[in-house]
């Protein structure tokens, strides 16, 4: 747990947290702390609740708050919809993002993209302002623009899915994005580019949460903070040598030793 | 893409489920109720018609008394009773036929206006949309718009009933030709009291400048529409071709039962597109429209013949779209999108009668169920034991949103050819809450993401429509999937 949290500066404050999927207990109660600029990850092993957590903070149905609150910028955030959370600047990078048949992925990126700014209260961009936004984001990303005229993710490779949910969190530039295992399934060139647009949004105002189950991820995005979960809590908090240990150790070592 | 996206938007101000419901208050001329011998003897002589129809028409009556409503498609409501309808009505301003859009009554521009029609010709030359319309309000064309311009290339673009005066040789020789008067019970109820409907014919050799395209619009209460559309392109020629359609909200059932004729000579080519929005009655079903119509087009040689159709409207949808390939290496097209919602039946598909040889045909039919509402597609395609080197590619769609609904294929195929290749395909899916979420998560809300999941799904159909018209269509997709998530 991050020691001395204060409200004002708090982005995103979770605490006593209990969630139940399908009638059993997931997330046991997690306590969390994340200010802007902040990078946290959320490290632990399969069935420990690091994908009930990302998907209970993105609003997905089928998730039972049992007790807890969290708070987004000072607001209930539990209360939200799933859109009225993303227009208020929360992004989930999804682990198996998902195939829309038909629609061609630029047409999908200028309705998020819109969406976003008409709830914020900005102009829409019309199409040639948009394709100019998003020509300059597809550069940095080194993503060819033949990849946007093909219908969102359908026929993808597992590493050209995981640069589309890169080129949009460029896109919509969330405050809290949250990464669920976006390391799965890449192989080491397709994570490094991963990692570099991910470290190229890294900025003061806004805050990451980088759930992996891995440490290798940790080598290309430094975390300011990293948590170890365990069977639906936080069982340890620390620096980026946390990470490390646990690389020595495996989680046994360091789960038992909490 | 662009267009994806402004339709898109315009779905999202869209207010209200179906926004053509309004009446147009006009007086109106009508037939006496119910169906006689008289009742056509009266259409007849309201158009002045020749003998020679008249005797056309009542030859069908008589046919259609000894046929019985055919039970087979997928769809049930309770027997229609046919004495109980007018067979004519028209706005009684129009009754000595406007000799200029000056002298048509205000109201009715006023509507066409608020459907969004421009019955104007220097709105649509001050770019609106490059069309040339055929309105027809109830059971009379009130206007047909840019006929002078089009005569200067030879084409032929005016009312039915004008074209029985103007071109009596033509229509006598094609009305029937395609769809006989005794085809069913529907079409030969139509061939004995068809009011109007639309006649085109596009002379050898001519590309035809602009689309074409007619209005239909139900306005009288308790009043069947019965129109007929003939399409001729002669040798060498290509026209495309529009029909939309909308009705006021009402309680009662009103029956459409419109044929549709058209004939490719060699080497033509006619697209026929449909935007189909008749009033589809209200959440339980009351009211709405039946729509119960003929398709049907002969392609001679190399002709083709391409049909596309958006269905969101109507309580019940009876419709096969059809193409007779009889001259070798003709080519015909159906693509459908049928959208039905809370009590809507729609039982639509196509045939591909395959007779000459190295013909072609592909069918592309999309189906999307919400509400409590049935979809079925219903296609034949048979290949004729001469129609050597032929050749279908078949491929059914069915898309389900919610639990209540169903959707049915039914495939028929016959091969009497050795030669023939005929390929099937069919999928049934379901929106899944996993792309739901996903668009939600990226900000976009719960019911233009469906407007947008569904309008993915139909793409390859809705690309094949005019390019005004895709926009429309997509609109509509959005309108008509309104209170089916959340």
């Amino acid at each position: 747990m991050t020691a001395g949290s204060d409200a004002v500066t708090s982005l995103l404050s979770i605490a006593g947290l209990r969630v139940a999927v399908g009638g059993k207990e997931i997330l046991k109660g997690i306590d969390l702390e994340v200010r802007p600029g902040e990078v946290h990850a959320v490290m632990g092993p399969n069935g420990s609740g690091k994908s009930t957590l990302s998907h209970v903070l993105a609003g997905r149905d089928g998730y039972e708050v049992l007790a807890g609150e969290v708070l987004y910028r000072g607001e209930d955030l539990l209360a939200m919809d799933p859109e009225a959370r993303a227009q208020a600047g929360i992004f989930l990078a999804f682990q198996y993002p998902v195939e829309i048949p038909g629609v061609p992925t630029a047409t999908f990126l200028k309705h998020a993209m819109n969406s976003v700014r008409k709830a914020r209260g900005d102009r829409e961009l019309d199409a040639f302002e948009f394709k100019k936004v998003m020509d300059a984001r597809l550069g940095e990303l080194s993503i060819a623009d033949t990849m946007v005229r093909r219908a969102l993710n359908t026929g993808f490779s597992g590493g050209e899915k995981k640069r589309m949910e890169i080129l949009q969190m460029a896109l919509l530039e969330p405050l809290l994005a949250i990464l669920d295992e976006t390391d799965s399934g890449l192989d080491i060139d397709a994570l490094r580019l991963v990692a570099g647009g991910v470290n190229a949004m890294r900025s003061e105002r806004r805050a990451m949460l980088v759930i992996t189950h891995y440490q290798r991820l940790l080598d290309h995005i430094r975390p300011d903070i990293v948590h170890i979960l365990a069977d639906g809590r936080i069982v340890r908090s620390g620096d980026p040598s946390l990470a490390l240990e646990l690389e020595k150790s495996g989680y046994a070592g360091l789960v038992s030793a909490a | 893409m662009a267009i994806v996206q402004e339709t898109i938007d315009t779905v999202r101000e869209a207010t209200g489920s179906y926004k053509h419901g309004f009446v147009t208050d006009i007086d109106t001329d009508r037939a006496p109720r119910g169906l006689s011998e008289d009742t056509i003897r009266f259409i007849s002589a309201r158009k002045e018609e020749p003998e020679w129809l008249l005797a056309w028409r009542l030859e069908a009556y008589r046919h259609w008394l000894t046929m019985t409503e055919p039970l087979w498609a997928r769809v049930g409501y309770p027997r229609i009773d046919y004495q109980a309808s007018y067979y004519y009505a028209a706005p009684k301003s129009a009754a000595d036929g406007p000799s200029s859009l000056d002298e048509v009554d205000p109201e009715l521009l006023e509507t066409y206006a608020k459907l969004g029609i421009p019955l104007k010709e220097q709105e649509v030359l001050a770019g609106v949309r490059n069309v040339a319309v055929d309105a027809v309000f109830d059971s009379v064309s009130v206007a047909t718009t840019f006929r002078e311009r089009l005569e200067k290339d030879g084409i032929i673009f005016c009312s039915i009933s004008d074209a029985v005066k103007e071109h009596p040789d033509l229509v006598r020789r094609y009305l029937g030709s395609v769809v006989p008067a005794s085809d069913n019970f529907f079409a030969t109820l139509n061939s004995a009291v068809f009011t109007d409907g639309s006649f085109c014919y596009i002379p050898k050799g001519t590309r035809c400048p602009m689309e074409l395209s007619t209005y239909f619009r139900i306005n009288a209460s308790e009043t069947g529409q019965f129109e007929r559309t003939l399409v001729i392109a002669d040798e060498g020629s290509y026209v495309s071709y529009l029909e939309g359609c909308t009705a006021p909200q009402r309680d009662e059932n009103q029956l459409h039962a419109a044929v549709v004729e058209l004939v490719a000579l060699d080497d033509a080519e006619i697209k026929y597109s449909t935007v189909q929005n008749w009033y589809p009655g209200d959440e339980e079903g009351r009211g709405g429209i039946y729509n119960f119509v003929t398709k049907r087009g002969l392609c001679e040689k190399r002709a083709k013949i391409s049909w596309t159709q958006v269905e969101t409207g109507s309580a019940i949808t009876w419709k096969y779209p059809s193409c007779v390939l009889k001259g070798d290496g003709s080519v015909g097209e159906f693509y459908s999108v049928a959208i039905t919602n809370n009590r809507q039946q729609a039982d639509t598909g196509t045939k591909m009668l395959h007779v000459g040889r190295n013909t072609r045909s592909r069918v592309i039919a999309k189906g999307i169920s919400a509400g409590r509402s049935q979809s079925t597609y219903r296609g034949q395609i048979r290949v004729n034991p001469m129609a050597h080197g032929s050749r279908n590619y078949t491929q059914c769609d069915s898309l389900l949103i919610g639990g209540e609904c169903a959707a049915h294929t039914v495939p028929c195929i016959e091969a009497r050819n050795r030669s023939a290749h005929v390929e099937h395909e069919a999928t049934t899916s379901k929106v899944s809450e996993d792309q739901l979420f996903y668009c939600r998560q990226r900000g976009i809300p719960e019911e233009e993401a469906l407007t947008l999941i569904v309008n993915g799904f139909c793409r390859e159909v809705l690309q094949e429509l005019p390019m005004e018209f895709a926009v429309e269509a997509q609109k509509l997709v959005g309108i008509s999937l309104e209170g089916s998530v959340g």
